[in-house]
């Protein structure tokens, strides 16, 4: 009798949680991709906790005036990338020093920014929040702006089951929202998960070429084995990883960005001067300039036909996950 | 000889109590518990510090003012008479001592247990542990949205162990405060990922007349420290701020770290 009861309860239950609307998230590895980096059992992802970072990111009051949010040069529409900006706008439109880098796939990242100045994505955004050429305001000013509106403390309970807002909580909240920006839904991942027409013969030989000329950077699903590394391009004052490191072996060295979502995230390069692939491909085959730490994959630069390059361009196409621009999960509410 | 023989008892019972007396000061009570007090004193060579009306000359022959002045003091140790070591535990082992904020200049050391103690010991600045930990254990002055508040560096991951500002007719005109400012903020925990610049530093203090420490129960001693703010930018390497005055993350810092490491002194210790 016991157990019966027992049992229809359960049911009871299960039939309740189909019935909402607001289903509990987690994270979810894509079966194809390694074993993320970001240490989970610090932050489990809940719903809430998504939301409240959801809010957050796209919260102007994360800047000085209230007019720049994570969400205004981080565009999901460019893979949160600022798009058609070489190097990111902030606030009074002071110009940055850097392009804009998508908000993707972070729970792979080892290190973050071109420089990878922050080594845990939980420290990240104070970063950009006290940087005076983007949001320009003090970390613990946005905590105090954060708890003098009434519609925070409620979500924080939600979240965190306390309605102290604490500077830890509204990290811990924007990393969960950001550790869900997974993009994993491409042609090529229908290919890889077994699909063999998501493919043409054209970016099915690009994706070879890929691997084979491009693949000691771009390594792995992620397409970067996010390392740091000069790729020959003519440098000006910015010394990339030296400024963290002070290591002269690091000097003009930066991050390896991924192929992914490549038709959004335009500008390339660690400041947006390359306004196409076109003009990314064509650095590597006759673009390549000497500097010192010029990583020996480049320093020769990379023999690729014309052939060759129009199927690379072909299947960079396929990397393109139109779902992650579309989710409405991911856009401001 | 009458006189000594009345004397003789009394000379007894004294001896017996003085004996007993230093009895008392001999054996503690190991599971005696009580505090000690750190007084961080900051001075300028031979005078009180004081923020922004005071004119002090360097070595470098230059005219500074000094509007801030903190650092960070964690990982306290203390040494018993015998050598031996009283490590303070981590989560009450770490102060922000500011020049502007008086409280945060006594640290106060609970349960710490009943002895002598002749020196004590500290790190300049926050281990490397402390500066990768989690962000939801890092509270109080660990938190960079609250007791960290301006000593940590958000793209560089870190927190900054000594910052001192001020002006400097040496030095350059900043262009966003019209002002002629110096900036030392000195940090540095050696990198995570890559090998980088480490200038945390330790201090080993004991008093110069050899006054211990009487930490007991009943007795709350004070070691009362002085901080010479001087030593920042005077010692192996003699800080000009025509050249030097913005020295943050970069390779000089090291030698503002290495001058910085012998500011502190015990000048006392109240029992």
């Amino acid at each position: 009798m016991k157990k019966v009861f027992f049992l229809f309860v359960l049911v009871a239950l299960s039939a309740c949680k189909k019935d909402d609307t607001t289903t509990e998230l987690t994270f979810v590895k894509p079966v194809h991709f390694p074993e993320p980096t970001y240490k989970f059992e610090n932050n489990r992802i809940t719903r809430a906790g998504f939301e409240l970072g959801r809010i957050l990111f796209y919260d102007g009051d994360l800047s000085r005036d209230g007019s720049i949010s994570c969400g205004s040069c981080h565009l999901q529409s460019a893979a949160f990338t600022h798009h058609g900006h070489d190097v990111s706008h902030g606030i009074d439109d002071r110009i940055g020093s850097r392009n804009a880098p998508p908000v993707m796939n972070l729970a792979w990242g080892k290190t973050f920014f071109w420089d990878g100045g922050v080594h845990d994505l939980d420290l990240f955004a104070i970063a950009p929040i006290e940087n005076p050429l983007e949001m320009d305001e003090t970390f613990a000013n946005v905590v105090s702006k954060l708890k003098k509106k009434a519609v925070y403390p409620p979500l924080f309970q939600k979240a965190f089951g306390t309605t102290e807002i604490s500077g830890p909580l509204v990290l811990k909240a924007l990393s969960q929202f950001q550790l869900m920006l997974v993009s994993a839904e491409s042609r090529y991942d229908k290919f890889r998960l077994g699909d063999t027409n998501a493919l043409t013969a054209d970016e099915k030989t690009g994706l070879e070429l890929v691997k084979t000329k491009c693949g000691n950077c771009h390594a792995g699903e992620l397409f970067t084995d996010d390392s740091f590394r000069n790729n020959g391009i003519q440098h000006f004052g910015d010394k990339g990883r030296f400024r963290i490191t002070l290591n002269d072996d690091d000097a003009y060295k930066f991050k390896v960005p991924s192929l992914r979502n490549l038709q959004y995230t335009a500008p390339y390069m660690h400041d947006g001067r390359f306004l196409t692939l076109d003009a990314v491909v064509e650095h590597y085959r006759k673009g390549v300039r000497q500097s010192p730490n010029i990583d020996p994959s480049v320093s020769n630069g990379i023999s690729i036909t014309d052939d060759e390059k129009q199927k690379i361009l072909t299947f960079l196409s396929a990397l393109n996950d139109e779902n992650f621009i579309r989710n409405k999960e991911f856009s401001e509410q | 000889m009458k006189t000594l023989k009345n004397i003789f008892p009394f000379a007894l019972l004294a001896a017996l109590l003085v004996v007993a007396s230093c009895k008392k000061e001999d054996t503690i009570d190991p599971n005696e518990k009580g505090s000690v007090v750190l007084e961080f004193d900051n001075i300028y060579e031979g005078q009180q510090l004081k923020l922004n009306d005071v004119t002090y000359k360097t070595a470098a022959g230059e005219d500074i003012n000094i509007s801030q002045f903190d650092y960070f003091v964690s990982n306290i140790h203390l040494v018993k008479e015998d050598g031996s070591e009283y490590i303070v535990p981590q989560d009450n082992s770490y102060f922000l001592v500011k020049e502007s904020n008086v409280a945060s200049q006594t640290l106060t050391l609970t349960d710490v247990p009943a002895a002598n103690y002749k020196s004590v010991k500290f790190m300049i600045g926050v281990d490397s542990l402390r500066n990768t930990m989690d962000v939801s254990k890092r509270t109080g002055i660990l938190d960079p949205a609250a007791g960290a508040a301006g000593m940590y560096w958000s793209w560089n991951s870190g927190y900054i162990f000594m910052k001192m500002e001020g002006t400097s007719p040496s030095a350059p005109l900043d262009s966003a405060t019209n002002l002629r400012k110096f900036r030392m903020h000195i940090g540095g925990f050696g990198g995570l990922n890559s090998k980088t610049i480490n200038n945390i530093k330790e201090a080993s203090l004991t008093d110069a007349d050899g006054e211990m420490a009487k930490v007991r129960a009943s007795a709350k001693p004070t070691f009362h420290i002085t901080v010479d703010a001087s030593k920042v930018l005077n010692g192996s390497t003699n800080v000009s701020l025509k050249t030097n005055a913005t020295t943050m993350f970069n390779a000089f810092s090291v030698n503002v770290a290495n001058n910085y490491q012998s500011m502190f002194k015990v000048d006392h210790v109240h029992n």
